[in-house]
């Protein structure tokens, strides 16, 4: 990881008796598209308002491209869409772009070129002269995404982007956030949606309770595979070694069940099985669902609150 | 710079789109007609009644102008405070503020851009209403109280004493708690106010100190006392003749104070946004 763009160290957020953010520790890298994964509650949004200045920690430090929180010429670099996205309903969509543009120092053509793209972008052109007022949540949420782009930020904060939209909404945000990491920006996501998640981010952080609580590599093998054997016949030495090529192992009658670091160890185990002489009728690895982790970690005890 | 123009432009713009100019002029001329309407009437009836002496005539519409600016003087109070009220504290309300204030501005950029487009609507509204009353009593009845260009001024500093008030308090509380909490200081510095005449006119001096306390805690209605004062001719005001001929006259340090009041409010207003969470 080069140069972190956001880096938080033991950030808190005590709101009176409230702890909403116990102690956040975390960094994301340059273009990195980082999934911010939490159940109602857990401190989602405060972290990230947090991050933006918007409200002062109560402890801890961080830094965000490089400055300490609040900084001027730091937020001209990055783009916010929050979790209730409202603005001037008196406004039309493209002059509320034009306001936001102003307000990151933008102007002219280079302003007016920038807000027609955007527009194409979240689909809203035929929709751009009517008043906000007027617009559905989905599009509401939209034209804020296109508000947190006008800047060609380093850096975006979405806030639960695909809450209200409807599926073909999503897919437009996913494709968007896809662009993103095309160009080299780094999207800060929060969400409860695994689906979202699992689709967009390289990497996911777990937040319960104000914690981040486990850490999970989307698409390569950190997390680990399960893997699924029917062997027979299953002997006490024939398991002492199936365990060295993983951990966890279980048995049920003839499957065996175990999980494996990366895929390299499953023709080694393959291999090692036939050379012991065993039968194998099937071996299946699947990767552990995000789903599954988030189970996991979460625990069992997790309520909505 | 650019973010306070864009500021100013926006809380302009948002005055003029939620009808909030439209509503002010309407009303504004609304009452201008009434007072035209009334000014012509006693005028008439005075020119009739050719026997009543000059300098009496001359009082009595005096004193309907002083009465005129005086309505005035209420409505701008009323529109210094109402017409920002909810101008900080509904953005936080309803969170467009989350996304004014993570823009690269700070936020005493935002109060500031609101403070002065709100200032420029309060004085554009002063200047169309007390020159509208003052414009009929020249063209009706040819009179022209003295002393405008002291009391017009005067009367915008009260404005915007309480305009940064109810600015201000958008910083903390909600809008209808800032609202009642703004012209409860309004109402408490006009009773204070006239508890300073009353007792400096009965000779005591206690009525006297509550009085000028009150018009240090809330500067507005002495500056409309002493605009008033410079409003009429010294033959009214010294004999005391209409309510508008204050027993005791405000001096410059009270125009000082307001001024610095104005000043320390709205630094209030910029510390109080700057450190809450949005
Ligand atoms: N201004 C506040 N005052 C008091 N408590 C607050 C405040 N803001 C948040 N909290 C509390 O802090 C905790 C974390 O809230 P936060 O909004 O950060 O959660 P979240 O992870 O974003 O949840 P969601 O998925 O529902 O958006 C919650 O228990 C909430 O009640
Ligand atoms: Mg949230």
């Amino acid at each position: 990881m080069t140069v972190p763009v956001v880096q938080a160290r033991g950030l808190r957020k005590r709101f009176r008796e409230k702890l909403a953010v116990a102690d956040l520790t975390l960094a994301v890298g340059e273009g990195e598209i980082f999934g911010f994964l939490g159940p109602n509650g857990a401190g989602k949004t405060t972290s990230l308002k947090m991050l933006l200045g918007l409200i002062e920690p109560t402890g801890g430090t961080a830094q965000v491209l490089g400055a300490p929180l609040g900084n001027l010429r730091t937020r001209a670099g990055v783009g916010f869409l929050p979790e209730h996205f409202r603005f001037h309903d008196w406004l039309t969509g493209r002059e509320m772009l034009r306001y936001h543009g102003r307000l990151y120092g933008l102007r002219g053509r280079k302003l007016e070129d920038r807000i027609e793209f955007l527009l194409a972008r979240v689909d809203l052109v035929d929709a751009a002269g009517r008043k906000l007022r007027e617009y559905s949540k989905g599009m509401l949420q939209r034209v804020g995404l296109a508000q947190a782009l006008l800047n060609e930020p380093r850096l975006v904060f979405l806030d639960e982007p695909t809450s209200g939209l409807d599926p073909i909404g999503r897919l437009l945000v996913r494709d968007i956030i896809r662009d993103l990491k095309r160009a080299g920006t780094a999207v800060f996501l929060n969400s409860h949606l695994l689906g979202e998640v699992e689709a967009t981010c390289d990497r996911v952080v777990f937040v319960k309770q104000g914690r981040a609580v486990g850490e999970m590599h989307m698409g390569d093998a950190g997390a680990g595979l399960e893997v699924e054997l029917r062997v027979e016949p299953i002997t006490s030495a024939l398991l002492e070694g199936i365990a060295r090529f993983g951990s966890a192992l279980e048995r049920a009658d003839s499957l065996v069940r175990l999980r494996v670091d990366s895929e390299e160890a499953l023709p080694a185990l393959a291999r090692w099985l036939v050379e012991q002489g065993a039968n194998l009728y099937n071996m299946q690895a699947h990767r552990k669902s995000l789903e599954a982790r988030f189970m996991e970690v979460m625990g069992e005890d997790q309520r909505p609150g | 710079m650019n973010g306070l123009l864009t500021i100013f432009q926006l809380t302009l713009a948002e005055a003029r789109r939620r009808k909030i100019l439209l509503a002010t002029f309407v009303c504004g001329v609304a009452f201008l007609g009434m007072f035209a309407l009334g000014f012509y009437f006693i005028h008439r009836e005075m020119v009739k009644h050719a026997g009543m002496d000059q300098i009496k005539q001359r009082m009595m519409l005096t004193t309907f102008v002083l009465a005129g600016l005086f309505g005035v003087n209420f409505l701008t109070v009323m529109t210094a405070v109402l017409m920002p009220v909810d101008t900080l504290s509904g953005e936080i309300a309803s969170g467009v503020m989350q996304t004014l204030a993570s823009k690269p501005i700070r936020r005493s950029t935002i109060v500031l851009g609101k403070w002065a487009a709100h200032g420029l609507v309060l004085a554009g509204y002063l200047l169309f209403m007390a020159g509208g009353v003052l414009a009929i009593a020249r063209v009706i009845g040819g009179v022209a109280p003295p002393g405008i260009q002291v009391g017009l001024p005067l009367m915008l500093l009260e404005g915007l004493v309480l305009m940064t008030l109810s600015i201000a308090g958008g910083t903390r509380f909600s809008t209808v708690t800032n609202g009642i909490a703004v012209l409860g200081l309004y109402g408490l510095a006009f009773v204070g106010s006239w508890t300073e005449q009353i007792g400096t006119m009965a000779g005591n001096e206690s009525a006297r100190y509550v009085g000028t306390a009150a018009s240090l805690l809330i500067p507005s209605e002495a500056l409309w006392q002493l605009a008033a004062w410079h409003m009429q001719p010294s033959v009214v005001r010294d004999l005391h003749l209409t309510p508008f001929s204050p027993a005791s006259v405000p001096n410059g340090a009270m125009v000082a104070w307001a001024l610095a009041y104005v000043a320390m409010v709205l630094v209030l207003a910029v510390r109080g946004l700057s450190r809450r969470p949005l």
